[in-house]
C-alpha cells in the first residue's frame, strides 16, 4: 500500500512539474548566452548549461512538458479511436470486422517501432510525424482488446435483455458495453505510458521526433552527445529524467496489472 | 498477403510524402542544381510516372527476385540489404546469445529463491534494465566506459572491441525483460502439482529442475520469439548511434536521402523475416511440446 502511494505521489509530482514548468524554471529554456557556455552545475544553473549556454535545468523541466503531453495525447487519441472501432466491430461483426482484423494483422506483422521509424522518417521530421507514426500502430492494440472484450460482454444475459426491451444497438453499445470496456482498456493504456515515453524520446534522439530547439529529453541527449566529454551533465540530467519517469510509470502499470490479476 | 498490403502502404506514403529523391541526389553530389537537371533526373528515376504503374512494376520485379537499384548510387538494392543484414545478424545474434546466457541461470536462481535477498537484488537489476531504453544505455555506457575509464573506442570498428558496447546496449534491457518473464514462467511451473508429486517421491532436485525446464521450454521459446521485434527496433537505433554498418543504419541513411527502393526493400525484408520467425517459433514449439495443439483448441 505504501509502495503504491509513493509511486502515485511520484507520478503526480512529474505531471505537476510538467504543468508548472513555466513557474519552476529559473531561466528561459530557449535563451542562449555566449558567455555561459558549458557551465558546470552551480547555484544559478543547478544542472549546468549546454553548448549554447542554455539552462539545462529549465530545459529538463520543459522537456517533461513536451514528452509527457505528447505521450498522454498519443495514448488518449489511440485509446478513443481503438476503443470505438474495436467495440463497433466486436458488436456488429461482419465485413467491417473482417477488414479491421486484416488491418490489425497488417500492423502487427512488423515490429511496432520499426514501422514507426520508417513512417516518421518518410513523413519527414516533426513531433506530429512521430506521433502519427506511433499512433498508426498503437490504436490497433486497443482495438484488438476492445473487440475481444465486446465479444465476451455481448454474450451476457443483460445484453439480450436490453435488446429484447427494444433498446437500439447504439444505446446498448454506449450504455452497456462501453462502461464495461473502460476499466480493462484504461489499465492497458496506463501500462503503455512508460514505453510510449521511451518511443517518443528515442525517436527524438534519432532526429525524427521534435524539432531541435524545442526542449525534449531525447533530443537534448542526442545534441549533447557530441560534447559528452566536455559537459557530461548535459547528457546525464535528461537521462536521469527519462529513467525516473519511465520507472515511475512502469511501476504504476505493474501495480495496476497486479490488482487486475 | 500481409506483406503485399504493407509494402503498398509504405509505397503510398512515400508517394505522398514531401521530399524529392532527385533533388537530394543532385545536392549530395555538390553541384549547383538547375531546374532542367532536376527534371531530367526525376525523369530518369521514373518519378513522373503514375503511382500504380510504379507499384506494379516494382511488384513484378520483386517476384523475379529483383528489388531494383538504389536512387542514391545506382547499386542494386538486394545485395546491399543482404550485406547489411549480415552485420545486423552478428550484432543481434550476439546480444540475444549474451542475454539468454545471463538471464537463464539468473531466472532459475530467482525462481528457486523467491522472496529471498538474491531474488530481490536480481529483480531490482532486471527492473532497472527493463526501464532503460537502449539508446539511453548506449550513451551512458559510452560515458562511463569510454570517457571515464577509457576502455573502448567510441565508434564501432569492425573488430571485436567495437562490438562490445553495441551488444551490451542491446543485451542489458533484453536481459532485464527475459529475467522477469522467465522467472514468472518458472514460478508457474514450480507451483504445479507434478512438482509436489516429484518432491514427495523423494527425487533429487536436479532431476526436478530438468522436468520443469522441459515443460517450460516451449513457453520460454515463445517469449524469446516475441522479443525479436524489439530486438530489430533496438538494432535500428543502436546501429545509428554506433555507426555499425547494419540494416538499421542503412535504412536511416536511406530515409534521409529519400532512397525509396532501399526503404521499400527494407520493409519487405524485415516483414518477411519477422513472419518467418513467428512461424518458426510455432513449429518448434509444437515439436517440443506436442500437447500444445490440444491445449489451444
Amino acid at each position: 500500500m505504501t509502495r503504491k502511494r509513493i509511486w502515485i505521489a511520484f507520478a503526480l509530482i512529474l505531471v505537476g512539474v510538467a504543468l508548472c514548468a513555466g513557474l519552476i524554471a529559473p531561466h528561459d529554456p530557449y535563451e542562449t548566452n555566449a558567455a555561459l557556455i558549458r557551465l558546470a552545475p552551480c547555484r544559478a544553473y543547478p544542472f549546468g548549461t549546454d553548448q549554447l549556454g542554455r539552462c539545462v535545468f529549465s530545459r529538463v523541466l520543459y522537456g517533461a512538458r513536451t514528452t509527457l503531453s505528447a505521450a498522454f495525447f498519443l495514448i488518449a487519441i489511440s485509446f478513443v479511436i481503438g476503443c470505438m472501432i474495436g467495440m463497433l466491430c466486436g458488436y456488429f461483426g461482419g465485413i467491417a470486422d473482417g477488414i479491421l482484423m486484416r488491418i490489425a494483422n497488417l500492423f502487427l506483422a512488423l515490429p511496432q517501432m520499426v514501422i514507426a521509424i520508417v513512417i516518421a522518417g518518410i513523413l519527414g521530421g516533426g513531433l506530429s510525424g512521430a506521433l502519427i507514426a506511433l499512433g498508426a500502430t498503437m490504436w490497433v492494440h486497443f482495438a484488438y482488446q476492445a473487440r475481444s472484450h465486446t465479444y465476451m460482454i455481448k454474450q451476457q444475459a443483460y445484453i439480450t435483455a436490453a435488446r429484447l426491451s427494444g433498446k437500439s444497438s447504439l444505446y446498448i453499445c454506449l450504455y452497456h458495453i462501453l462502461p464495461n470496456l473502460l476499466l480493462p482498456l484504461a489499465t492497458n493504456a496506463l501500462t503503455q505510458i512508460g514505453s510510449t515515453i521511451i518511443a517518443i524520446s528515442g525517436m527524438s534522439f534519432l532526429g525524427i521526433g521534435v524539432e531541435v530547439p524545442k526542449p525534449e529529453w531525447g533530443a537534448m541527449i542526442s545534441e549533447a552527445r557530441a560534447y559528452l566529454q566536455l559537459a557530461p551533465w548535459c547528457v546525464l540530467f535528461p537521462a536521469l529524467a527519462i529513467i525516473l519517469t519511465v520507472i515511475t510509470f512502469n511501476e504504476l502499470g505493474d501495480l495496476l496489472m497486479e490488482k487486475e490479476a | 498477403m500481409t506483406l503485399l498490403a504493407l509494402t503498398f502502404v509504405v509505397f503510398g506514403l512515400m508517394y505522398l510524402a514531401p521530399g524529392d529523391p532527385a533533388e537530394k541526389r543532385l545536392l549530395s553530389q555538390g553541384i549547383a542544381v538547375t531546374r532542367e537537371m532536376l527534371t531530367a533526373e526525376r525523369e530518369r528515376l521514373g518519378l513522373f510516372r503514375p503511382f500504380l504503374t510504379r507499384f506494379g512494376e516494382w511488384l513484378f520485379a520483386v517476384l523475379r527476385g529483383d528489388l531494383g537499384v538504389s536512387f542514391k548510387d545506382d547499386l542494386p538494392v538486394l545485395p546491399k540489404l543482404l550485406a547489411a543484414l549480415q552485420n545486423t545478424a552478428i550484432l543481434a545474434g550476439a546480444s540475444l546469445a549474451l542475454s539468454l546466457l545471463v538471464a537463464f541461470p539468473l531466472s532459475i536462481l530467482c525462481a528457486y529463491r523467491k522472496g529471498r535477498l538474491s531474488d530481490h537484488v536480481i529483480g531490482l537489476f532486471s527492473f532497472l534494465g527493463n526501464s532503460l531504453p537502449s539508446f539511453l544505455l548506449s550513451v551512458l555506457l559510452m560515458y562511463f566506459l569510454c570517457i571515464r575509464i577509457d576502455l573502448f573506442p567510441v565508434i564501432a570498428t569492425g573488430d571485436f572491441s567495437g562490438l562490445i558496447l553495441p551488444v551490451l546496449s542491446l543485451a542489458i534491457p533484453m536481459t532485464g525483460r527475459f529475467i522477469r518473464l522467465f522467472r514468472a514462467e518458472l514460478l508457474l511451473q514450480l507451483s504445479m502439482e507434478y512438482v509436489t508429486g516429484l518432491r514427495n517421491r523423494g527425487l533429487k532436485e536436479r532431476y526436478i529442475i530438468r522436468n520443469i525446464l522441459h515443460n517450460a521450454l516451449g513457453h520460454l521459446l515463445v517469449l524469446i520469439g516475441l522479443q525479436i521485434g524489439s530486438l530489430f527496433s533496438g538494432s535500428v537505433v543502436i546501429e545509428t548511434i554506433f555507426r555499425w554498418p547494419g540494416i538499421g543504419k542503412l535504412v536511416m541513411d536511406a530515409i534521409t536521402a529519400r532512397d525509396y527502393p532501399v526503404i521499400q526493400g527494407f520493409v519487405l525484408l524485415i516483414g518477411a523475416i519477422y513472419l518467418l520467425i513467428n512461424q518458426l517459433t510455432d513449429v518448434v514449439m509444437k515439436k517440443l511440446d506436442p500437447r500444445i495443439e490440444v491445449r489451444y483448441d
